[in-house]
């Protein structure tokens, strides 16, 4: 088996967790202390939703923001963050089903580059592959069965185990569990303790959670527990397996935030135009600028307000549609 | 069993397409045509889900049209075209939000008539790429990846690659198997554990592709009105199996190609600007 399969196990992840203490607490904090105390170098950072929808952007700014090396960002589908991280060097790999701009934007100039290069590696699981990895962590167990990924050139690249039902004797692939160093999530409501709540697409974020050794969670909003409890079915993330919790309006922009800001295609061409006149160059351009303001806050006022105010009013239009 | 219930030819011989038609509607109104009334699609951004909302409005209004990021039941919006299968556009009339991977796991189940891809390359086997261009170890070109087509291609039960139809797509050995089709042919593909599925139409702006039985190549089934067997042949890097009984496709007609139109919204340029 590929020896880069074998993570930190679920077993280990398990007696971490047992030995690790876990008050019900508040874990209110800025993103600047949850990133400095909980994203180490060299870590497998779990990236939360899912290609331009509920990108915890605000946080993964901030980790560029302090400067990481060796990070390997794992994500089902990967947006220009990843090229963000990949550009900087802060991020030499990505584990992913996919990485583009959206549809219609052409082909991740920097990941090309870099990968086409060899200075940065692309694991390239299926969709579901990378959702089963987070399902067998947030399970406990070292690896679920599936049909994905057989036969494929993805299977025989990333040297996938079989395993043969002991019932049936179906061949199947092992999909081995990953427990990410820590989840970054953005949603759209929490309360101080990390029980979170997420409208519209869940996407993998529960799993992704639970399965983590550390999560950090923005939410739009921090709302009292006595509100989650008028509708806990809406609850998807316990605060158990939260570690901080940041209150961050606007958290996923320039990327979607579902029933509050659409994505603002504009910031895409913005991150578009300074690669294709500055190449690899032109993204570490972008991202010095990023990291410049002191945080999310001030990111946003530096962003013309009335393309602020359309991106909120658009995802209202949508919700009625 | 799907040949004798989708009817593919009106069993006239046309000799001209629609002269306002350009290929990719071309292609994605006959996408469009294959799509039965009460069977539930796995579609993509751009031609699989215009193609569904096409087919909800004519011959499929009971199509349940579902997306990788787990809605379910949506409706495409005139002129709001989503620019990727995760997000608030492509969520337009959902009835359930499930999670992505769960959304997957039902294809596993079996729940999917219809999945749709596309590629960079496809073989005669229909296994599509859209990893690389070159060595994998050294790509030449990076491509996206996957994305949902590997899981679509191993567990849909029928699959549609829609493609422009070009030597460069298609090939004789694409350069890496990223969503699987007949594999080599024969019974390699379930020997390899897919025990369900596989290609069942590959549709194009020159024709209409299926797999012989067996030995599951590529044969051409039927051309887009005022196409020749040979510039199809032409237009393929390997040799196609042709049907004994090739079939013409009816020409786009303006209701489709108006509703498609609509559909896609009604500055068509400004939306393609829109989605990038």
């Amino acid at each position: 088996m590929n020896a880069r399969l074998a993570t930190l196990g679920v077993s280990a992840a398990r007696t971490e967790l047992e030995s690790r203490d876990r008050p019900n607490r508040e874990k209110l904090t800025s993103a600047t202390e949850a990133v400095h105390r909980l994203v180490r170098d060299g870590a497998v950072i779990g990236v939360g939703g899912t290609n331009h929808a509920r990108t915890p952007m605000a946080l993964l700014i901030e980790v560029l923001r302090q400067g990481r090396t060796g990070l390997t960002l794992a994500r089902p589908l990967s947006c220009f963050e990843a090229e963000l991280f990949l550009a900087a060097g802060m991020a030499d790999r990505v584990m992913t089903s996919w990485v583009g701009i959206g549809h219609g934007w052409g082909l991740a100039p920097v990941l090309r580059h870099l990968v086409e290069t060899g200075q940065a590696t692309f694991e390239e699981w299926s969709h579901l592959g990378i959702g089963l990895r987070y399902k067998a962590g947030a399970m406990g167990v070292p690896y679920l069965p599936t049909m994905s990924m057989l036969g494929s050139d993805i299977d025989r690249r990333l040297e996938l185990a079989k395993v043969t039902c002991p019932y049936t004797g179906q061949q199947l692939n092992a999909v081995p569990s990953l427990n990410p160093d820590v989840a970054l999530l953005h949603v759209q409501r929490a309360d101080t303790l990390g029980n979170a709540q997420i409208d519209g697409y869940e996407l993998m974020d529960s799993d992704l959670a639970l399965a983590a050794r550390s999560v950090i969670l923005s939410a739009e909003e921090i709302v009292a527990t006595g509100e989650l409890r008028r509708d806990p079915g809406r609850t998807v993330i316990p605060g158990f397996a939260v570690d901080a919790v940041v209150h961050q309006p606007m958290g996923a922009y320039p990327h979607e935030c579902y029933g509050h800001y659409e994505a603002d295609i504009a910031e895409f061409s913005a991150y578009m135009q300074a690669v294709k006149s500055g190449g690899v160059d032109g993204a570490r351009a972008y991202v010095s600028a990023l990291v410049a303001h002191p945080d999310h806050d001030a990111y946003l006022a530096s962003i013309d307000p009335a393309r602020l105010s359309a991106v909120r009013r658009t995802a209202e239009e949508m919700l009625r549609q | 069993m799907m040949e004798s219930a989708t009817k593919i030819a009106d069993g006239q011989r046309h000799s001209l397409q629609h002269p306002d038609a350009k290929p990719d509607e071309i292609m994605t109104i006959a996408a469009s045509r294959l799509l039965e009334d009460g069977k539930v699609l796995f579609a993509g951004i751009g031609q699989p889900l215009v193609a569904a909302a096409i087919a909800k409005r004519r011959q499929a209004p009971q199509l349940t049209v579902l997306l990788e990021g787990g809605m379910i039941g949506v409706e495409l919006a005139p002129g709001e075209l989503p620019a990727s299968t995760n997000e608030v556009r492509a969520a337009i009339g959902a009835q359930m939000f499930t999670g992505a991977t769960d959304i997957f796991l039902m294809a596993q189940r079996g729940y999917f008539d219809y999945g749709f891809i596309g590629v960079a390359q496809v073989d005669q086997y229909g296994n599509v790429n859209t990893s690389v261009v070159g060595d994998i170890a050294k790509p030449r070109v990076r491509l996206p990846g996957p994305g949902g087509a590997n899981d679509i291609a191993s567990m849909c039960n029928q699959v549609v690659v829609v493609t422009q139809h070009e030597p460069r797509r298609f090939v004789e050995h694409v350069d890496f198997v990223t969503s699987p089709g007949f594999l080599t042919g024969g019974t390699s593909r379930r020997d390899s554990g897919l025990l369900y599925g596989g290609p069942r139409w590959v549709v194009t702006d020159l024709a209409l592709l299926d797999f012989a039985p067996d030995s599951h190549r590529m044969r051409l089934r039927a051309l887009q009105p005022g196409v020749t067997v040979d510039k199809v042949q032409a237009a393929t890097g390997f040799e196609l199996l042709v049907h004994e009984d090739v079939d013409v496709l009816a020409p786009v007609t303006d209701d489709e190609l108006a509703l498609l139109r609509h559909l896609v919204g009604a500055s068509e340029d400004d939306n393609e600007e829109a989605a990038g």
